[in-house]
This record gives structure tokens, sequence and C-alpha cells, in this order.
């Protein structure tokens, strides 16, 4: 990769990185542990929404941060998918350049606070660490330190508003305030477009406020990359649905010359299995909506939510760990992942794995639900498992679970949340017929561009992966926010071209 | 935010509101809603669009007093804003020159009503309305129903207007009188189980518009799925419109008391 693709990357050979790089050995770098996350004990945490995870001290940051080795070929940046320049944060950091770290970060990545906690590290930068690929240590903790810089700059108070370089024409409608539609807002108001981000709901940030908990990512952090995006001049429309409010033939007249659909992942798939309509079996999505987004456990907020002493909640994403650890937080004396692989398959991450053992949840691994009963209220009471085992390698390359014969057995439960994925919401391809969509009902797009079979209308996160990360959306925002950029230089370079054919057609 | 342009009660819990939407008014059409919010604590609740008047930029809802949203709702005056208001939502009614229609509404169903009878009015059919309620006080949108329809049979449980008897009787009775190419029904679960088991009876087709629980209203929480052909279909983007006999109107019936105890509380705290 060309040094001046990754913008402050050129930072390596600055005389303040090389002067770093002395002030340190190599074997010394290395003889340093891995910092450990300091964590809300597990026992009071389950009783509040205080934030899991606490944050890394500047000492623990600092010393962190001095374990990277600066190397020359940063393979950690290909493992990231908006390619933030990871060893220019980091030195920043170890040169206690706090103001710089959050430069960098931001210079590809709008929303480092929220990726710094969500972002699956370990499968991502922190998987492409020398440390990890060569040394056979753990990894730098990349995202750690990712989360310190951005709340360390928060904190601070000080505002890290990117420069804008020049203003350009053309307006453009981004559609859903989620992590991939924010991404792209951000992108295109640098770039100096004139942005509007389209949003369904009564709050913006889609996806990080009704889906993640606040014990994960509060909702204040969220807010606070959302309103830098407002200083940025990006406007934002809540209860604005494309499609149903305006649809894009509106949009068009009212001057928006190019649109990006981040509409997310919508409807909530359930199992088809008998009783699953019974009052107190409910998808992830209504669950953890109701709970965070409508702030059903608050005082004095309208929105309820029912409670179960017996919870049993149905995948094993992290939805349904975060599904699960709520339930436990609003007081459920079982709360239970029931899930059809074992362990090893579940696709949650796995620090989400450890801190809902370490709050007592229970796994009921390689267990299958077949039916629910109810009381006389119609309230699920029980719920028909069966038990399963691996058998071959099915096409995800996950051993595929087979039922045990006659292993089938009841157990009490007085809530079920279901959370086994979500297909793509259907409003936006409802409303454009000539949209291609998949047979999965995403919406199709060339994967080099994220251009639709819609000229100007580009899309990305989970309405065109079908259910993936934060940051995989956001990558998605951000490339697609280079193409919209591409696309609207070449269409005013055409007009000019017209119009200066037509000056001299005129002239003849 | 929204402003409240005029508030009339239709009757002691009944209240019609105009509210400046004008996005909303332009878009609408017969059988789609909106879902609205009241104060920064408040919950989202799904409301048919009953009437929308593009030259002011304005919908009107009917509102029935229930519970704390509808509660809230109704408190509010003219110049008063509504705190959120999204839509239009839901699939539109599918309006085409079917002969005659017989539509019937109970209660408040009678305010989703009011724009199919006037759509399928002047899509050319003969239009028979039959409006019940429990008694004259509760009967609303007579006028506004007349002037679509080319006859009007108002039942009253108790006889104090119209005719004594429920939605049903009136339907069997216009049934009886003519041959019926299509019917509609709204009005609370229970009225359209029977009315719509009347009119299978009959073999007509029928189409039930649901009023279900519901969060964001597109498509996100499936708080509103019900069952219809033994399928579980969503009310927000799949309906509100269904084909009345599919509809397991059971079903519907037993979800929509899936909050009734914690509703409940939360109501009667409200009113000490």
């Amino acid at each position: 990769m060309a040094e001046n693709d990754l913008g402050t990357y050129s930072g390596r050979n600055e005389e303040w990185r090389l002067d770093l790089r002395k002030k340190l050995k190599t074997k010394e770098r290395i003889a340093i542990n891995r910092v450990k996350m300091p964590e809300a004990d597990p026992l009071s945490r389950i009783k509040s929404y205080v934030e899991v995870n606490s944050g890394l001290t500047e000492e623990q940051a600092v010393t962190e941060a001095q374990r990277c080795l600066d190397c020359v070929n940063p393979t950690c940046i290909e493992g990231c998918p908006v390619s933030i320049n990871i060893p220019g944060f980091i030195k920043s950091i170890e040169a206690q350049d706090y103001d710089n770290a959050i430069r960098v970060l931001k210079d590809t990545n709008a929303l480092p606070a929220v990726c710094g906690r969500v972002c699956p590290q370990e499968i991502q930068c922190e998987a492409a660490c020398f440390y990890q690929t060569k040394l056979k240590k753990p990894p730098i903790a990349i995202g750690h330190l990712e989360r310190f810089a951005a709340d360390r700059a928060r904190n601070s108070g000080k505002a890290f508003i990117p420069e804008i370089a020049v203003k350009r024409d053309g307006k453009v409608a981004i559609i859903g305030s989620g992590p991939s539609g924010l991404a792209a807002a951000g992108e295109l108001a640098k770039l100096g477009y004139q942005v509007t981000v389209f949003e369904a709901l009564h709050e913006l940030g889609g996806v990080l406020k009704y889906g993640i908990p606040e014990f994960r990512l509060p909702n204040e952090i969220v807010d606070f990359e959302i309103d830098n995006l407002k200083k940025l001049g990006v406007n934002f429309e809540k209860n604005f649905i494309v499609g149903k409010t305006a649809d894009f033939k509106d949009l068009r007249e009212e001057g928006y010359s190019a649109f990006f659909v981040g509409s997310g992942a919508g409807l909530p798939m359930f199992m088809n299995i008998p009783g699953e309509n019974y009052i107190g079996v409910l998808s992830a999505n209504e669950y953890l909506t109701r709970v965070n987004l409508m702030g059903a456990t608050k005082v004095d907020f309208d929105t309820p939510v029912l409670k179960g002493k017996n919870v049993a909640v149905i995948g094993g994403g992290n939805t349904a760990m975060d599904s699960v650890r709520t339930a436990k937080r609003l007081g459920a004396e079982k709360a239970m992942i029931v899930y059809r692989r074992s362990l090893e398959e579940m696709p949650a991450r796995n620090e989400e794995i450890q801190h809902a053992k370490e709050e007592g949840i229970e796994f009921l691994v390689l267990n299958n639900p077949l039916e629910y009963l109810a009381d006389k209220n119609s309230r699920v009471n029980k719920m028909k498992l069966q038990k399963m085992q691996l058998g071959e390698p099915d096409q995800s390359g996950r051993r595929r679970p087979v039922p045990v014969e006659g292993s089938e057995y009841f157990l009490e439960v007085d809530l079920v949340i279901v959370s086994i994925g979500v297909s793509p919401n259907p409003l936006i391809p409802m409303s454009l017929p000539q949209l291609e969509t998949s047979k999965w009902k995403t919406i199709t797009v060339s994967p080099d561009t994220m251009q639709s079979s819609v000229p100007g209308l580009f899309a990305g996160g989970d309405i065109v992966r079908g259910g993936a990360t934060v940051i995989l959306a956001m990558g998605d925002g951000r490339k697609a926010a280079q193409n919209i950029h591409n696309y609207l230089q070449n269409i005013m370079k055409s007009k000019t071209t017209a119009s200066k054919q037509d000056n001299n057609q005129n002239k003849k | 935010m929204p402003k409240i342009i005029s508030k009339k009660y239709l009757s002691e819990k009944v209240v019609q509101l105009e509210i400046e939407a004008p996005r909303i008014a332009k878009k609408r059409k017969a059988g789609h809603f909106v879902i609205v919010r009241i104060g920064s604590n408040g919950e989202r609740i799904p409301l048919t669009i009953s009437q929308a008047n593009t030259s002011n930029g304005a919908i009107t809802l009917v509102v029935q007093v229930v519970g704390v949203t509808s509660y809230k709702l109704s408190k509010l005056e003219t110049g008063d804003e509504v705190t959120d208001i999204v839509g239009p939502l839901g699939n539109a009614t599918h309006i085409s020159r079917a002969g005659t229609v017989l539509c019937a509404g109970g209660g408040v169903g009678i305010a989703p009503l009011l724009p199919i009878v006037e759509a399928m009015y002047k899509a050319g059919n003969r239009v028979v309305s039959v409006l019940a309620a429990r008694d004259k006080e509760l009967l609303i949108l007579e006028k506004e129903i007349s002037a679509f329809s080319d006859e009007v049979f108002v039942m009253t449980d108790d006889g104090s207007y119209g005719q004594k008897g429920l939605v049903t009787d009136g339907m069997e009775m216009v049934i009886a009188k003519e041959k019926i190419d299509q019917a509609i029904v709204i009005g609370p679960a229970i009225m359209m189980k029977y009315a719509s088991m009347l009119t299978h009876k009959y073999n007509i087709p029928t189409l039930a518009s649901l009023n279900t629980i519901m969060v964001d209203g597109t498509g996100m929480c499936g708080a509103c799925r019900v069952s219809v052909g033994g399928r579980t279909k969503f009310v927000c983007v799949d309906g509100p419109e269904f084909n009345a006999r599919d509809v397991d109107f059971d079903e519907l019936l037993m979800r929509l008391g899936s909050y009734k105890n914690e509703e409940a509380g939360a109501y009667k705290k409200l009113l000490i």
C-alpha cells in the first residue's frame, strides 16, 4: 500500500516517530504484558446499566501503546474495514499527543468512540497484528486504545471537527442514521457536499440506539458523535421514512442528486414453531427497542416491557447476548441462552460470552426449541426443547446440528426472546420496484462502488449484507461516499462539457 | 414539531384532531396510518389517518381514550404540538371498481373506514355503509360517511338511534336485500371476527383493517404479528388490511392483551 493512501500515516518517518521508536528497544516493548480492560464488578453491574468496560487509565493506555512496534508494514491497517492509520494514532498515544491521536482516527472513522467499544477487533485489526501473527503473543489492544483516544477527546471538551476543504455543489440524501449512514454522511460532509440524513425513528443512531444496550454502548456517546456530525454541517431529519413520507422522485425534485441507503436489517425472523405468537414470546428487536430506545424500564416512561423470572433467549449472536444480559438486569432469576450448536460455533464475540458468563447467564447449548406452551391467559409458561448433536460441516463450514431422537424435554419459561436473525427491511425496495435485490431481499450493489442498479443510488450496511457488524457497515458507508463523490464529479463534468458545447454551437 | 390546527370532541371519549403534517397529507391514501408519540418519554402508538387536506397540509386523526397515550393526546389543545408523527405507513387499500361494496364500521373504527368509503365511492362503486355504536352518543362521523355512501344504516346496541342491534344484524339485512361484491370491516377485533364470519358464510370477499400493538411501525420489532392463513404476518408492513377470512382473530384478540396489566396500571396512575 502506498504511503499517501494512508493520510497521516506518512507520519512514520517524522522526527517524533523516529525518536519515539528509539526510546524503547523492541525487546523491552515485547516484554510488556497486554493491558487488561478494567470492568465493573459482575454482581453490581447486573443491577444497573453501568458500562461493563470502564476504559483504560492514561497510564495503562500509554504503556499499552508502547507495546506497538510501529511496524514498517503495519498489517493491522489491512484488518480494519475503514483503514484507520492504527500505528499513527497508537504512537500519538505513546507520545501523549492525544489531540493528534483523535485527528488520525477521525481521518477515516467518524465514530471512534463507538468502534472502540463494539468492533470485533479480535477478528479484524488485532487478528492481523504482528504480535498475533508472528510473535504468537496477545495482540496490541487496538480497540481499547481507540476507545481511550476517543473518550479522552470527548472529555477534554475540545471539538475535533475535521476541516472542510472546499464547498461543493450537490445535495446528498442519506437514508438511515445507523453506522453506515453516519459514516457516509461524515465523509460526504468532509468532501464539502450538502448532506441530509433521513431517519425513520424519533431518535438518531439506528441500531446503535435501539439495538445495543447502554451497558455496552452508552447513548450519550452516540449522541456526542452525532453532534460532531451536526457541527460538520450534516442535517438530520427525524420521523422521515424515505419511500413513504417522500419517495426518491420527490427527493430528486427537491434537489438531491445522489442517495445512500443504509436502512439496515429490518424484519426479525421467527422459527415458525407452534406457540410462537403467545404473549411473552417476542423478537430481540422488540425487546431491545422497548428497553433501549423507548426507556421502558425508566421511571415515568410510557412504554411497557414484559419481565420474566425464567427468560430464554433463542440464538447465539451478539444480539442474543445483549438480550439475555438485559433480561438479567431486569431481574430475571434465570436468564438462559438456548443455542442449537455448541459454544465453539457461537457467533457472538468472545468478550460478550465471557461477560455473560460472569453475570450468571446460563448457556443451554445444543438445544433447540420445538414448541411453546402457555397458561390460561395465553402467557408462555413452558417450552419444549430437543437436544442436538453436531454432525458433518454444513455450507457455513460449521458442524451441522442434528436432533437427538427421543431427547425432548420441557423447561419452565415465562419470557422468550427470539434472536435468530433478521431479514432486510422491505420498505425501500417496495418503494422502488426497479431496484435490483437478491433472493435474500438485500439490495444488490457493485462491490467496487456500492452503487445499486439505480444510477446515483448507493447502499451499504445490513440492507446489502443482510446482517453484519457496525464497522463493516461503516466501511460500506465510507466506500460509498467516495464513489458518490466520483459520481457527482462526473455529472458535474459532463454538465460543464455539455454547456460548453451548447455555448459553442450558439456561437456558430 | 407538528401543530394541532383544530380539535373537536366527537363524543365524550373520542376526539378528532387536525394536525399539521404537509408531507403526510400529500402522500397518504386510504388505509394508511401514522405512528404518534406524545412527550419526550412517550410511547409510540399507531393511529389510522381518517382524513387529509392537502390545501392546509393537515391530517385528521380520531382518537378514543383508552390508555396513557390516547389520554395525553386527547388533552392537547389547538396550537399545541405533537412530539412526533411519522408516516404514512402500511399499504394503501386496494381500490377498484368491484360493484356494490358493503362498508361496515364499529365504534371508532368508523374513522379509518371513512377514507375507504370515500375512495370506493369515487371509484364508481355503489357503497352501502353500516355504522354501529353502543349508543347514539358514541356514534361518530355519520354525516361524513353519508356524503360518500349510496345508503347508510345505523345500528345501536340499545336502540337509542338508528336500529337496535349489532353491526352484523345490519350487515345481514343489507346482504339479504342485494348482492354484495366486496365488504370491508373495521372496528374492534371482536366485531371484525363476527362480521367476517358472517360475510364468509355468504362468500363475500372481505377486507379487515387490523389495529395491533406496534413499536416502530416499519417492520422492525414484530410486535404487530398475527397469523393470516396460517402464516405469521406483520400488520405494519404486510397490512394493515388482510383477507378477513384468513385472519386468526382469536390470536389477534389474545395478542392485543399482551400488555394489559402494564397498560392498566400506567393509565390508573395517570388518572390519579
